[in-house]
């Protein structure tokens, strides 16, 4: 069905291909980068929006998941580049899809142990516990030798991808790219399947799910989890884009802008992600060539938008949200 | 290790608690008056260390960098309200995180275009530089012990003002009942004003304060923020008196574990990574405490009566 | 005499001074319409909260179906057979009328944990939600968010609801409420057919209904239940019309 909103998403999925194929084809390979910055932040965003948009769970502690995805890609190929084997005798590896793996399941399990505790409780108190879980994850990350600690790990060659030259910025492009697109339909499937009727009703109102006799903390934990896997899979990327991970993918500030691009883009919407790190990686571009405060225009243009314009940027260019 | 050394970590963590408290306590006042979430309560702390420098650098005087502290982030505080906070109070807590997020990197980046890159530096006041003799032959450094002095002399003044003021009598009407206190014909607009900048002014006192300690750099607000919310969330968020003992239990919790975790592991395993293990857990000390008290108590340990 | 479906014996619930419950006892027979009846403030909406769960007693013992179901969560109890409307309507409101029911119905199904099948191509949740939408007059709204429903149009939302989880007692607070002349007795006759299906406690303002349905009526006032009977021993009690009917009669 053609909608306005399906429209727009549908230009923006476009966009973000044929900018960077163009980009490539006139040898600004730059550009690309940038387009894979955009797809990664969008990932990494449209993982919290499971949590955020659709089960109303203002996480800030969702760069604890970003970094954890960060460091498996880091811990990994430091340990396969070494041949030195980790705990319990393994190997490390250079191959992208088993970081992934191994990347979402640490997330998984993490996310399982601060949502179980965090989710008994909500509004505020939820905010600021998933905010002083991450910090703890970041302490622990700077205080841990083994890995870097405060000056992180590079990662020295870009992990691989079978039948691919991951090196090549295009070719990572499209890894990335086929990531984000998966993971939003992976987004539209849940949101529109009896999990995600259950989580968003438990968002509208949690009484009513209890009183058909759904366990909302059940529902919030599974939306919790699956939320911080999506999250570190991208945060698994972008270290492979930087080619280099350190604490600062824990940050608070980290947290903060994941929901900064959600905001930006549209609470809620499937496209929201995509279209808050498109513009956010456009301001930083434009801004940041401009002054190197440009932080600062940042906050202003942020407080403008949750004062004035709560729809994001798809509620100005699709309208209100509608749902089934 | 010995009784003095003890005597001396269990003061810093007093100190530290002490601090926390100053923060915590204007978190959790805003939150129980206004249900506000503030996270650029951090940028007030900065902006009265940096206030306390600048003017103590061009005057020569501590005391009077003291004074342009509480000044500044007071005004600080008063202007953020009247021109953002108040379109907050009726917003989810999305709402607030998102735009007082904003007010930090407007905060942050504002103060480095002010002041530059680079930190600034607070000395001591002559009057309390110098250390005191403790039982068991530990010194102590005097300007820490006036800290402690300054949290507990706040503390009393805070109870003090909320418990038998005017003020507070609207504080605690504000906070169980913003109908009732409107009914009453409060201005509540003007109350909620100055209730933010109260909180400003202990945040930026704090920051002062702890700006002879450390350095005064962009920035300096944020871990405190965080330990303050930590400490409310162990408290229960709104209770003032939640906000004191979980500062004392998270500063002397923190402070201790840092010095008594490489020790301890030292009798089990080798020094060098006693130090690197015993470091890095006790950096999450804190966090577990706050998980455990949780897991028991989901509202903290003194849950205001009408929440 | 029948096993009780739903027996509360000595509920007491205070909120700070107030005894909004004050040692209540009170049963629901199988095939029985039970209204509770009382002025505003007596304690109904806090009894019908703390038998579904969303309210803690201070003490007292609630046995639901033979068994006691007094630690059980609200889910948990719904999961046994409770179904329940609530006075100030409750509902995902940005949901279509639809897609509220469905929520029920792949609730009693027992399984909320399907990730990847679109629910609104889903026969086995579509169609006996629409089906009880028919059955309370309100397919035509199907597609309307809960929000844009009228008042009464809520409320037979949460009476679909209800009938959807199949229950085994329906609890049901001032389903009248707002309704018109019109909604109220189309409503009655509705509520007649469905004690076929399980026992109802119906707190309810409507005395013409109330008098119209009620196998037997509990007065509750200050907390206290002060009689219980039938219609005609109720309107025949004293205190009871001191206390309550006198302003109504
Ligand atoms: N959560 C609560 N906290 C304090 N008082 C309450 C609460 N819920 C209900 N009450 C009080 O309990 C009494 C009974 O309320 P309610 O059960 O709603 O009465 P009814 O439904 O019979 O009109 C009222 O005085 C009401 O103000
Ligand atoms: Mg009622």
């Amino acid at each position: 069905m053609l909608t306005r909103e399906n429209t727009v998403n549908l230009v923006l999925a476009l966009l973000l291909l044929v900018a960077p194929l163009a980009a490539n084809a006139f040898g600004q390979p730059f550009y690309v980068t940038l387009a894979t910055r955009i797809a990664i932040l969008a990932l990494a965003a449209l993982g919290l929006n499971l949590a955020l948009g659709l089960g109303g769970l203002v996480s800030f502690g969702h760069a604890a998941f970003f970094g954890i995805g960060g460091y498996a890609a880091g811990i990994l190929s430091s340990h396969a580049l070494s041949y030195e084997p980790m705990i319990f005798g393994l190997p490390g590896t250079v191959q992208m899809p088993v970081i992934w793996i191994v990347a979402v399941i640490a997330a998984g399990l993490v996310a399982l142990a601060i949502g179980a505790i965090s989710l008994r409780t909500s509004g505020v108190y939820f905010i600021m516990i998933t905010l002083a879980f991450a910090q703890m994850v970041y302490y622990f990350a700077i205080s841990w030798p083994a890995y870097g600690g405060e000056d992180g790990l590079s990662i020295l060659v870009r992990n691989q991808f079978p039948g691919l030259n991951t090196m090549k910025p295009l070719s990572f492009f499209l890894v990335c790219y086929v990531v984000l697109l998966a993971g939003i339909g992976l987004f539209a499937l849940i949101r529109a399947s009896r999990f995600g009727t259950a989580l968003q009703a438990a968002r509208q109102n949690e009484t009513r799910v209890a009183t058909v006799g759904i366990h909302p903390y059940r529902i919030r934990l599974t939306g919790f989890v699956i939320s911080a896997m999506i999250t570190a899979l991208a945060g698994a990327l972008y270290a492979d884009l930087n080619r280099f991970v350190s604490p600062s993918m824990l940050s608070w500030h980290m947290s903060g802008e994941l929901i900064v691009l959600i905001i930006l883009g549209g609470t809620g919407r499937l496209f929201g992600p995509v279209a808050g790190a498109a513009l956010y990686v456009a301001f930083e571009f434009a801004l940041g060539g401009l002054t190197e405060r440009w932080q600062f225009f940042l906050g202003l243009i942020l407080l403008g938008v949750v004062l004035f314009a709560r729809g994001g940027l798809l509620g100005l260019l699709a309208g209100k949200a509608k749902h089934g | 290790m010995t009784i003095a050394l003890a005597l001396e970590q269990l003061l810093n963590g007093i100190q530290l608690g002490v601090m926390l408290f100053l923060m915590a306590a204007g978190l959790t006042l805003i939150f129980g008056v206004m249900g506000l979430i503030n996270l650029a309560h951090g940028s007030l702390y900065m902006v009265g260390a940096f206030a306390c420098a600048a003017v103590a650098a061009w005057t020569g005087s501590f005391w009077l960098g003291l004074i342009a502290s509480l000044a500044c982030a007071a005004a600080a505080g008063a202007i953020v309200e009247l021109a953002v906070i108040r379109r907050l109070y009726d917003r989810d807590h999305l709402d607030q995180v998102l735009a007082t997020f904003a007010l930090i990197l407007i905060f942050s980046e504002g103060t480095r275009w002010l002041f530059g890159d680079f930190p600034l530096y607070l000395d001591i006041p002559a009057l309390l530089q110098g250390v005191v003799t403790l039982p068991g032959d530990a010194s102590y450094p005097v300007y820490r012990l006036a800290i402690i002095a300054v949290g507990a002399l706040i503390a009393l003044g805070l109870y003090l003002l909320i418990g038998k003021t005017r003020l507070g009598m609207r504080i605690r009407a504000g906070e169980s009942d913003r109908e009732m206190i409107g009914a009453l014909g409060v201005d509540i607009r003007t109350l909620y004003t100055l209730v933010f900048a109260l909180g400003s002014a202990l945040a930026g006192l704090a920051g002062a304060l702890v700006g002879a300690l450390q350095s005064v750099q962009v920035g300096m607000g944020e871990p405190v923020l965080i330990l303050a919310f930590v400490v409310i969330v162990i408290g229960g968020i709104g209770s003032i008196k939640g906000a004191l003992y979980g500062a004392l239990l998270v500063g002397v919790t923190d402070t201790l574990g840092r010095f008594l975790l490489p020790q301890f592991l030292a009798l089990f395993v080798d020094p060098s990574q006693a130090g690197m293990i015993g470091g890095a857990m006790a950096s999450m000390l804190i966090y577990v405490v706050m998980a455990v008290i949780l897991a028991v108590k989901p509202r903290g340990l003194f849950p205001p009566a009408h929440a | 005499m029948v096993e009780p479906v739903l027996q509360i014996d000595n509920l007491v619930k205070a909120f700070g001074a107030l005894r909004a419950t004050d040692g209540v006892s009170i049963d629901l027979r199988p095939g029985e319409i039970h209204a509770l009846i009382g002025p505003n403030g007596a304690g109904k909406s806090t009894l019908i909260h703390q038998i579904c769960g969303t309210v803690r007693p201070d003490s007292g013992t609630i046995r639901f179906a033979g068994e006691d179901i007094g630690a059980l969560n609200t889910a948990e109890r719904a999961q046994k057979g409770l179904g329940r409307t609530f006075q100030v309507s409750s509902l995902a409101p940005e949901f279509s009328a639809l897609r509220n029911v469905m929520l029920a119905v792949q609730a009693k199904q027992g399984s909320s944990f399907g990730f990847f099948r679109p629910v609104m191509r889903d026969r086995s949740l579509v169609d006996p939600a629409m089906a009880i939408l028919e059955r309370v007059g309100l397919a035509d709204r199907a597609r309307l968010p809960a929000a844009e429903l009228s008042h009464g149009e809520r409320r037979q939302l949460e009476i679909a609801m209800a009938l959807a989880l199949q229950s085994k007692a329906f609890l049901l607070d001032e389903p009248m409420a707002g309704m018109g002349p019109e909604g109220s007795k189309r409503l009655t006759g509705f509520l007649d057919a469905l004690r076929r299906e399980a026992p109802i406690l119906l707190v309810e303002h409507d005395m013409d209904a109330v008098f119209a349905l009620a196998d037997r009526i509990s007065v509750l006032v200050y907390g206290k239940v002060i009689a219980t009977g039938t219609v005609d021993e109720i309107r025949s009690n004293p205190t009871v019309r001191t206390a309550y009917l006198g302003d109504h009669a």
